[in-house]
């Protein structure tokens, strides 16, 4: 503790000596560890989109049966059929490595850790030793939560909202084992890591902006992750307090979330006081603003790409900021709108209905910013651009879906359906993957000196984009069907039976948009060996990183003294054969325009 | 310099995002809900329509606007205006956002608040037809009162999955002329069905798509549904919140019958032979 | 818009409130940790509220002894602050010395906080269940306490630590500084603990 002297971060830090595990592996620089993240993440992405491919294989074509999956995944598939409990195992992990593991990585930790203090004009994260930390608690946690599969009775199996008492009773599932345990010892390391990552960031925009780079002129990226970062902050200690007692109520004895009188399988438990309903909320306490979590830097994101690719100053700054800041207020205080039907108060009810409506008067806003900018640009369609667009049609429907569940009386009907499935796929499914390629397109040149390659990139767009759409389109659609979701088959009902047809559409237009991630390994991998060489201001833009070296020196700015002037979006001016002027061009060479 | 895009690219763009905002209101125009049984039913249903023609107006417009943005957008080498007055800002996000908060705050109160009161607040009236759903894992236990309208006292201490799944005391009078059913259960059109919901081990959710009927279960406490069916028919009841394994065949059939149907109907299952505690 | 040339609080190149990093840090742990409190201690309402049989806590523990330890925190804290004020002065002798009171006082805590475990345990309480009530009483009897007195032992740790530091000459006075709003966090949080645990 008393060591923390009060030196500038990152100022003394250019240690050209270091060797190659202080550099890449156990390294301090904020933008290795952000590559570090963001490589993690992706590599947890493709093993969510295996589960996911299992997943579609089982719905779109539920009697069928696998043998080469027999012989990969014997305990899963024994006999060639997917076992049920395989199945609730698969969907659990897989909601929780993309969730916690694939988005919370890439685009918050990873870009977070990137872009933050190059955009500030800061030379490192505030604290760059806790940064560090955080990345190999995470990257524990990651592993930890794979190893769960190897365990007895699989890995966790009671959704990745981990209701008790299903998540509590080892009989209950078979995951509700060891699998159970080794999920909540993961997510407390998961929020461990994410904490101390959320702190830096906080920090960084606190406190060590540049000199000139006021809140005013902060990117939307930048706002968006200090607005991200403090609401993880606020709400993640609710599922940590959460965790720590239900691995006291699996293993020590307690009942916080057992009541009296629980029968299980026949053998009668003696737990008595407590409340499942306690862990729900609980749960979503953290669970509301957690999306929000991730997708304000999706949207972040989107609103620095499209700038600089409609030539033309973002619509409404000062507006979408306050639409940041009360979007993160409000979504503390609407979490009972996952528990419409759960049992609480039909009063409470009323209140979270109508509280959550008022969140889509900030979002709206947003959204109409982002569309606005778009209006009368000189567009460049490139393919960062090409996952912007994708970015805000996708929140657009997806926030239309927020409107039939956010009301209760509609939700009656829709939740816990596919409609739910379609509506968070959109959100926090889709809108944070499109954000990420394109973030990916749009940095990749400043992270690796080359540029990805544009052909391929398109393509991958088209047969991302569009199966992607579909696929959670018609879920919606689903839902309004009455199909229920964490649902192993549709077979056994008649009601269902008419979403044959339409799960078949869906699981076909899955494989084609999993297949078609391979496009972007290979354009990530080639581009990273390959590519063309980039230079440092490739797209035109006009924040700080992209003032810098591509890749940037350790120190991100070099000796060169570092002054903002003006504010992220100065597009469209008279600079010389330039239309832009970066955030350090002197007010002398183009006038300040914000 | 890669910065410069062809319009012909540009193009397919717009026409994509134009192609699935249409493409996707006409799918959607197509979906039906499950056939319709309930009083209250009816008004979730106007909720719905409310919601799916507004959002849906707001969707293909949200569309067309982004399509046609770039389609002209990709036509424009230089912008024509740089920045806007910040006012007008304020006032085309702040109008529209404000619209379409109205929409949806408005649904909720005027229409929605209705029907959700409606539901709620139901007194159950007192011909009502009062059932008791015990749910577990992978079945629904059904109790009706008999004549008495009584139920016998139940434990979860005297529970057992083989003989008594659901705790009765069998000492109780009460309890002597209660009907036991697993996974069926019957009720007469033209009385309120007021349903006792419980769960001896993990949460449950008792759906009814054809009666706009959800209700969680969480054990330790007891929701009670009221609602009207509005017509005969055989109806299927599924299980909506994770519950384990066979949580997707969690199935049971809700039968309305005309009231003397359900009269023999009920005798039947008195029968022990018929069915009664199994 | 603006002239870069005042740099104002907000306008970058300074931390706002000449705050530093660390102290943002700090403060900003402190609030997570402090919520972190806050779910147990709303958990914990929660479940009194639905409870049926919630003991009256002034029959199973002793409000006197409580009201000790409670005063042995607060004067530890108080000492913590002349700690800190000697440290900024560069009294480093002084320093030591609070530093070193302080630290015996979170021992003492600590001991007193064992002491009524055992109590609590002989007299029968368990986290499954207790012979006074509802079950959950028992379960976040231990569980707040024992998060809280976690916190203080590692309270007691940290301030070893800066003891060994200061006498050493390694310690600097936003260091101690950081360490005593980690220690008067700790004892805010106990007095809440004191107030809805056992007053209520
Ligand atoms: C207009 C804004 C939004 C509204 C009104 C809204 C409303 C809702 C409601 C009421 C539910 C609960 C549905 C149910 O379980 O019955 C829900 C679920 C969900 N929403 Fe949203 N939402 C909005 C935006 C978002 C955003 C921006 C995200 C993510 C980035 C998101 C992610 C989710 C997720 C992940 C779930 C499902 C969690 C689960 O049950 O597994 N939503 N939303
Ligand atoms: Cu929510
Ligand atoms: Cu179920």
């Amino acid at each position: 503790m008393s060591h923390a002297a009060t030196t500038v971060p990152g100022h003394d830090q250019s240690h050209p000596e270091l060797g190659f595990i202080r550099r890449y592996v156990f390294s301090l620089d904020h933008k290795v560890i952000g590559i570090q993240y963001i490589v993690t993440g992706l590599l947890m992405a493709l093993v969510g989109a295996a589960l996911a491919t299992l997943i579609r294989l089982q719905l779109g074509w539920p009697e069928r049966t696998w043998p080469l999956l027999a012989q990969l995944l014997p305990k899963g598939y024994a006999g060639g059929v997917m076992a049920p409990e395989f199945y609730l195992a698969v969907v659990t992990m897989h909601g929780t490595i993309m969730v916690f593991f694939f988005m919370s990585y890439v685009l918050v930790s990873g870009f977070g850790n990137y872009l933050v203090p190059l955009q500030v004009g800061a030379r490192d994260m505030a604290f760059p030793l806790a940064n560090m930390l955080s990345f190999w608690i995470g990257a524990l946690s990651a592993l930890l939560m794979i190893a769960s599969f190897f365990v007895e009775g699989g890995a966790a199996a009671a959704g990745w909202t981990a209701y008790p008492p299903l998540s509590a009773v080892a009989t209950a599932v078979p995951g509700s084992g060891m699998g159970q345990t080794i999920w909540l010892l993961s997510m407390a390391f998961f929020i461990a890591s994410f904490t101390l990552s959320g702190l830096n960031i906080v920090a960084t925009v606190f406190s060590v902006r540049a000199p000139g780079m006021s809140m005013w002129r902060m990117p939307l990226t930048v706002w968006s992750y200090f607005i991200a970062s403090i609401l993880g902050l606020l709400a993640f200690p609710a599922l940590t307090a959460a965790a720590v007692m239900l691995l006291f109520d699996r293993h020590a004895g307690t009942s916080f979330f057992l009541p009296a009188g629980l029968v299980v399988g026949g053998r009668h438990l003696t737990n008595s006081g407590g409340s499942p309903l306690l862990w729900q909320h609980l749960f979503w306490f953290l669970g509301h603003p957690e999306v929000y979590v991730l997708i304000l830097p999706a949207l972040g994101i989107a609103c620095d790409i499209i700038p600089a690719f409609t030539r033309k100053p973002i619509f409404g700054y000062r507006l979408s900021v306050w639409c940041l800041v009360a979007v993160g207020a409000l979504s503390m205080v609407v979490w009972g709108h996952h528990m419409f039907v759960s049992g609480m108060s039909p009063f409470t009810g009323e209140y979270f209905s109508i509280a959550t409506m008022t969140i889509t008067l900030p979002m709206t806003v947003f959204g109409v910013n982002m569309l606005a900018s778009l209006r009368g640009g000189a567009i460049r369609m490139g393919v960062p651009m090409m996952f912007s667009c994708a970015v805000l049609a996708l929140f657009g429907s997806g926030g239309l879906g927020g409107l039939y569940l956010g009301n209760a009386t509609a939700d009656m009907q829709l939740t816990d359906t596919y409609f739910v499935v379609g509506h968070f796929h959109m959100m926090i499914g889709g809108v944070t993957l499109m954000a990420t390629f394109g973030g990916l397109h749009y940095w990749f040149p400043k992270m690796f000196g080359r540029m990805m390659n544009e052909t391929i990139g398109k393509a991958h767009f088209w047969l991302t984009f569009t199966p992607f759409f579909i696929i959670f389109f018609m879920q919606h659609f689903l839902g309004i069907q009455g199909a229920p979701r964490r649902y192993y088959a549709f077979t056994a009902y008649d009601f269902l039976r008419e979403t044959r047809i339409q799960n078949l559409v869906v699981s076909s237009c899955a494989m084609v948009l999993i297949a078609s991630q391979s496009l972007f390994v290979v354009n990530f991998v080639w581009s990273l060996f390959r590519g063309a060489p980039a230079a440092d201001n490739p797209w035109e833009a006009t924040t700080l990183e992209w003032t810098t070296s591509s890749p940037p020196p350790h120190d991100n700015f070099g000796q060169a003294e570092l002054t903002v002037h003006r504010w992220p979006y100065e597009y469209g001016v008279e600079s010389g054969d330039r239309d832009f002027a970066d955030q350090r061009v002197p007010p002398g060479r183009v006038p300040v325009t914000a | 310099m890669s910065t410069q895009t062809s319009v012909f690219h540009s193009s397919t763009v717009a026409l994509l995002f134009a192609g699935l905002g249409l493409g996707g209101a006409w799918y959607g125009a197509s979906i039906v809900m499950p056939s319709l049984a309930s009083r209250h039913g009816a008004g979730i249903d106007s909720m719905l329509s409310y919601l799916l023609v507004t959002t849906g107006i707001l969707f293909v417009a949200g569309y067309c606007a982004l399509a046609w943005f770039i389609w002209t957008g990709a036509r424009r080498r230089r912008i024509d205006q740089r920045l806007t007055r910040r006012r007008t800002e304020w006032l085309v996000s702040g109008a529209l956002g404000l619209a379409v908060g109205l929409i949806a705050e408005g649904g909720v109160l005027a229409i929605g608040m209705p029907v959700w009161s409606e539901y709620f607040d139901a007194t159950p009236p007192a011909d009502a037809v009062t059932v008791e759903i015990t749910a577990q894992q992978f079945l629904w236990n059904v109790r009706y009162p008999g004549a008495d309208g009584q139920f016998g006292r139940n434990s979860a201490a005297a529970m057992d999955d083989v003989s008594n799944p659901l705790g009765l005391d069998r000492a109780d009078p009460a309890g002597r002329d209660d009907v036991v059913t697993q996974n069926v259960m019957a009720v007469p059109l033209g009385r309120a069905v007021r349903l006792r919901l419980r769960s001896k081990d993990v949460i449950h959710s008792f759906f009814l798509p054809n009666f706009r009927v959800k209700q969680d279960i969480v054990p330790g406490m007891t929701p009670e549904v009221v609602f009207f069916p509005t017509r005969e028919g055989s109806f299927e009841i599924a299980c909506s919140e994770l519950c384990g394994l066979a949580h997707y065949r969690m199935r049971g059939f809700f039968d309305v019958l005309s009231p003397a149907a359900f009269d023999r109907w009920l005798a039947e299952q008195a029968t022990p032979t018929a069915g009664g505690p199994r | 818009m603006m002239p870069v040339a005042r740099p104002a609080a907000w306008d970058g190149g300074v931390c706002p409130f000449a705050a530093g990093w660390q102290r943002v840090l700090m403060w900003w742990f402190i609030v997570g940790d402090g919520l972190l409190f806050g779910a147990f201690l709303a958990a914990y309402g929660y479940a009194r509220l639905i409870a049926t049989t919630w003991p009256d806590s002034s029959v199973v523990f002793s409000l006197p002894y409580l009201a000790a330890m409670t005063l042995v925190l607060n004067t530890s804290s108080a000492m913590m602050a002349s700690g800190v004020a000697a440290a900024r002065r560069g009294a480093w002798p002084t320093a030591r010395r609070w530093l070193l009171a302080t630290t015996l006082g979170g021992v003492l805590f600590l001991g007193m906080q064992a002491d009524e475990w055992r109590h609590a345990i002989a007299a029968g309480a368990r986290l499954s269940g207790n012979p006074w009530g509802d079950a959950s009483f028992g379960a976040y009897f231990f569980l707040i306490t024992g998060f809280h007195g976690t916190h203080v032992l590692l309270g007691v740790l940290i301030l070893t630590i800066a003891t060994a530091r200061v006498a050493t000459r390694r310690a600097t006075p936003l260091g101690i500084e950081l360490v005593g709003l980690y220690w008067h966090f700790v004892e805010l949080v106990w007095v809440f603990i004191f107030t809805l645990f056992y007053l209520l």
